[in-house]
């Protein structure tokens, strides 16, 4: 039945929003988290959103009459969270406790703008699978009504 | 032929509500890859789809008893979205399209189930006679 595959789909895509908003609140903790090594700082992290394709098994035994059906995907995967390869921040600060010998201090490469926009975008992005979610729960619970 | 029996009573629509729970499949995957990278967005094209659905339950016409049975098969495909709003990453998603488009859907699922819904009242009140 299609309609329980929107649930799992949608299913996937709030967690991978969730991921994201996961990585989004970490980052904005530790947009001021210093260090005195290129090593050791807080870099920003980003997750890698990837198409979760179809398991071709389960499709197999379904009816022949939709083949599109085993053409489309199956949601949303998070394939893996990446660190941002943007620059440090470096910030002359003799007097701070985590300077280095030459008195510079560490901070991550967070931009928090980004970050709140990101935040933004990924919580619109989870309240539409949501009412995704609600509408194909309406269509079953129709359907369930059929001949009454 | 009568009017009676499942297969002449009840029309297109149990393939269109079939086809509509499958296009919905579709739809929610695109909406659930609004934010992946390099993703297109399909859908099918529905009334093409649904004629060669019911083209195939048709049949074909027989001019001597022993003809089998026909079997029209369409390969159906599913096609990739024109975006309005192509993004930076390669997605073609348009958010607001797709949630519209999912919304119609659904309600026309919801038509035609009614229209479903009516037909099995009607055979229902045949059977009893009412």
């Amino acid at each position: 039945m299609s309609l329980t595959n929107v649930f799992n789909i949608a299913g996937t895509g709030m967690n991978a929003q969730s991921v994201r908003l996961n990585t989004t609140a970490s980052n904005i903790a530790n947009a001021e988290t210093v260090s005195s090594s290129i090593d050791e700082t807080y870099r920003a992290r980003k997750p890698w959103f990837s198409v979760l394709e179809k398991q071709w098994d389960n499709v197999k035994g379904l009816s022949d009459k939709l083949d599109i059906r085993s053409q489309v995907g199956d949601g949303v995967e998070v394939k893996g969270i990446v660190e941002s390869d943007a620059p440090l921040k470096k910030r002359y600060q003799p007097y701070h406790p985590m300077a280095d010998e030459e008195g510079y201090v560490m901070y991550p490469n967070v931009n928090v703008v980004e970050e709140m926009t990101d935040m933004m975008s990924s919580s619109r992005s989870y309240q539409m699978n949501v009412e995704m979610m609600k509408t194909a729960k309406q269509m079953l619970q129709r359907t369930l009504t059929l001949g009454q | 032929m009568s009017a009676l029996g499942f297969k002449n009573s009840l029309g297109i629509h149990p393939q269109t509500t079939q086809l509509r729970a499958a296009r919905a499949e579709i739809l929610a995957n695109n909406l659930a890859n609004a934010d992946t990278p390099h993703f297109k967005a399909r859908d099918i094209d529905f009334n093409a789809v649904l004629e060669s659905e019911s083209r195939r339950s048709l049949g074909m016409n027989k001019t001597n008893e022993h003809h089998l049975e026909g079997n029209v098969h369409t390969e159906t495909e599913l096609m990739f979205r024109n975006p309005y709003q192509p993004a930076i990453d390669g997605n073609t998603v348009d958010t607001q399209m797709e949630q519209s488009f999912y919304t119609e859907n659904a309600l026309r699922y919801n038509a035609s189930f009614e229209f479903l819904n009516s037909k099995f009242n009607g055979l229902k009140g045949a059977i009893k006679g009412q």
